[in-house]
């Protein structure tokens, strides 16, 4: 099995005319994943990429039956996409757009409240399911099917440990990118629970990064609620204080925001950290010979 | 995005919060001359972006209008060490000459927005003066929230939780839930990422005011703030890192080793530098190449590392998804051609189009190590530079 993506999803792409959209749009469907529709304001009625194309969400979800939506919209719009696809009632939205507003997001996020989809991202690489559905920009080659749940805040460090797991012979259930940014969609505690719950998940490995209170959030959960493995390795060790580094939620502001306090919390939680970036697969391997 | 405190105090006075009068002056002369219009005692204020200047002597008061064209003379000009800056300090090109307040006490106040939450949230503490960081750490009993919806915005129930909890009381609670809703207001209107009055004082007859004001933005929102944008002061920011701006490299930080690194995407760079210093070494920036269309940000990173003397050996680490590593191979070459590389190259490539990036090198002819992964590159690239001490 899986969690939020799979054989039966059908996936629309928000932005799909665009030059990221459709790069991207055209990969995930040589991967296998099933693209029903595309929203541009403005190109409804046409087809791309042999896709139909619709002006409005509400429209392309009651033609379609779309229950999953992919977004490459650019960030001074990308807010009013999610809003719209939280309105016409979208179950999942996976949100790839760098450089939202934060206070574009604060109202995201006040809007999501008491409605029952789902945000992934922004500012992420997306959701795989090996060997069913890809919704993202990842690499598909480099992916597995298998038993692991991976969740990150990274993109390319995903992409990294990921094939480690996979050249160890180690399959991937789901690979969830959390993304980024300050203020994401979904939370680790958020897939966690999803991963706890997934029968065909056997352990969890969980890629985090300085800034934020995250990494202590999910260890709180994994310490009373999580009965499978969790292998955990936190970027930024080496990152100086109040230094942006590159994503916008990845900045020390206080003493929690440190490398060295995530690994401590995660540790105590019982999550086996991994030494190094690099030694994430083989750790991971360890952990589950040990099962 | 960071601007100055007099800045701010120009911004906080047009949406209503009392600040002290004053002036920027960027030469002495121009601080006798705004001294004389203030009158009185005057405070010369230093404008860098960094904190700790009271304690650095980056603040000092003027009796008279010559004592102020004294102290500014002091500080203009001057590169002012702070604990917050490097021991190279920042420069002083300009300072704020304002009316030196009677404080009878100094309270703390500021919004921004809260992870966990996803709320803006506004803090007031009658622990002023000092960093939130402390009084967390010291008294957290003294530190109050108001959670803000940002579909009903700040409410003045809010307003009077905070100030009893700041121990005010008569007309300085209307006065105080006033001043945070235009505070809140300032947030919201400008993209704030941090609107902060620490400290704000009580004079000592009664009065509230801004005595110290930082506001910095978030850098995603200032596409829509043009007037904000231009507040920006270049020359408070790292020489290297302005550089690698200008070229076209965004995600640049100064490091304080000796190995240049150029990765794409932040997570995997962040993970490059932690690996570098396991394996014995030190880097010497933080680059995150972003995804690519074409080579210059790869021509202008190496630009970047032969303009750095401090760089002893370069690791190369790209896992192609969006960026693609027949790009970075190119640009990698282009590079080699343009310039003398000094210094030993590591370069590990893999993902997308990752056979026609090895070709292109191959190809080349051009002298580099070769790194099968991520650790291998790492390993290398420290006895690389270990080798180039020598």
């Amino acid at each position: 099995m899986s969690i939020l993506v799979d054989e039966s999803t059908r996936l629309l792409v928000q932005g799909i005319t665009g030059s990221e959209g459709s790069f991207h749009t055209q990969r995930c469907i040589e991967y296998g994943t099933n693209v029903v529709a595309g929203v541009t304001p403005g190109k409804g009625g046409s087809k791309h990429l042999g896709v139909p194309v619709f002006n409005t969400m509400e429209k392309a979800m009651v033609e379609t039956g779309a229950n999953a939506s992919l977004m490459f919209v650019p960030p001074a719009f990308a807010a009013d996409g999610i809003l719209e696809a939280i309105d016409a009632g979208m179950p999942l939205i996976v949100c790839i757009t760098e450089g939202i507003p934060v206070l574009d997001m604060v109202k995201v996020h006040r809007y999501l409240k008491g409605k029952t989809t789902r945000l992934i991202g922004p500012n992420c690489p997306g959701v795989m399911s090996p060997g069913k559905c890809k919704a993202g920009i990842m690499v598909g080659e480099i992916h597995l099917p298998g038993s692991v749940g991976v969740i990150s805040r990274s993109g390319t460090l995903t992409y990294d440990v990921v094939s480690q797991l996979t050249s160890l012979g180690i399959g991937q259930s789901t690979c969830v990118g959390i993304g980024g940014d300050a203020l994401p969609g979904s939370t680790f505690v958020d897939i966690l629970k999803l991963f706890q719950a997934d029968q065909d998940t056997k352990a969890v490995v969980l890629i985090g990064e300085i800034g934020g209170t995250m990494e202590q959030e999910a260890a709180e959960f994994i310490s009373h609620k999580m009965t499978k493995p969790v292998v955990a390795f936190v970027a930024g060790s080496t990152a100086p204080p109040g230094k942006r580094m590159g994503h916008a939620g990845a900045i020390i502001t206080g003493s929690a925001g440190k490398a060295s306090e995530k690994i401590k919390a995660l540790s105590q939680a019982g999550a086996t950290i991994a030494p190094t970036p690099a030694e994430v697969g083989l750790t991971t391997k360890r952990v589950l010979d040990g099962l | 995005m960071k601007i100055h405190e007099y800045q701010a105090k120009v911004l906080l006075a047009q949406y209503g919060i009392p600040v002290p009068r004053g002036k920027v002056a960027s030469t002495p002369t121009e601080a006798r001359e705004v001294a004389t219009e203030v009158g009185n005692k005057v405070a010369i204020k230093a404008q860098v972006y960094a904190g700790g200047r009271g304690k650095a002597g980056g603040i000092n008061i003027a009796n008279s209008p010559t004592e102020a064209k004294k102290a500014a003379s002091q500080l203009i000009g001057t590169r002012l060490v702070t604990r917050q800056t490097g021991p190279e300090g920042v420069p002083v090109s300009e300072v704020l000459v304002e009316e030196a307040s009677d404080v009878a006490r100094e309270l703390y106040l500021s919004v921004l927005v809260d992870g966990t939450s996803r709320l803006p949230v506004m803090m007031a503490s009658e622990a002023g003066g000092m960093e939130i960081e402390e009084v967390a750490q010291s008294a957290p009993e003294k530190i109050f929230k108001s959670y803000i919806d940002p579909a009903i915005g700040f409410q003045p129930f809010q307003g009077r939780k905070l100030a009893y909890g700041m121990n005010l009381d008569g007309g300085q609670i209307g006065e105080a839930t006033r001043l945070m809703a235009n505070l809140y207001r300032l947030f919201v209107d400008k993209d704030c990422s941090l609107a902060e009055i620490n400290p704000l004082v009580v004079t000592v007859d009664g009065k509230l005011l801004a005595l110290d004001a930082k506001l910095s933005f978030d850098d995603n929102s200032l596409y829509r703030h043009k007037d904000i944008q231009g507040l920006h002061d270049r020359e408070q920011e790292e020489p290297l890192e302005i550089q690698a701006r200008d070229w076209g490299i965004n995600n640049y930080v100064k490091m304080d080793g000796d190995i240049g690194c150029m990765v794409n995407g932040a997570g995997l760079a962040m993970a490059v530098n932690d690996l570098i210093q396991y394996c014995g070494g030190r880097a010497a920036n933080f680059l995150d190449i972003g995804t690519l269309n074409n080579t210059d940000r790869v021509v202008n990173s190496f630009k970047m590392f032969v303009a750095d003397p401090r760089i002893k050996a370069v690791l190369v680490n790209i896992f192609g998804g969006m960026a693609r590593v027949d790009v970075i191979a190119r640009g990698i070459v282009e590079a080699y051609q343009q310039m003398d590389i000094p210094f030993p190259v590591v370069i590990r490539l893999a993902g997308t189009n990752l056979e026609e990036g090895q070709h292109i090198l191959a190809e080349s002819g051009i002298s580099f190590i070769r790194a099968n992964d991520f650790y291998d590159g790492a390993r290398k690239v420290v006895e690389a530079a270990k080798g180039a001490k020598k």
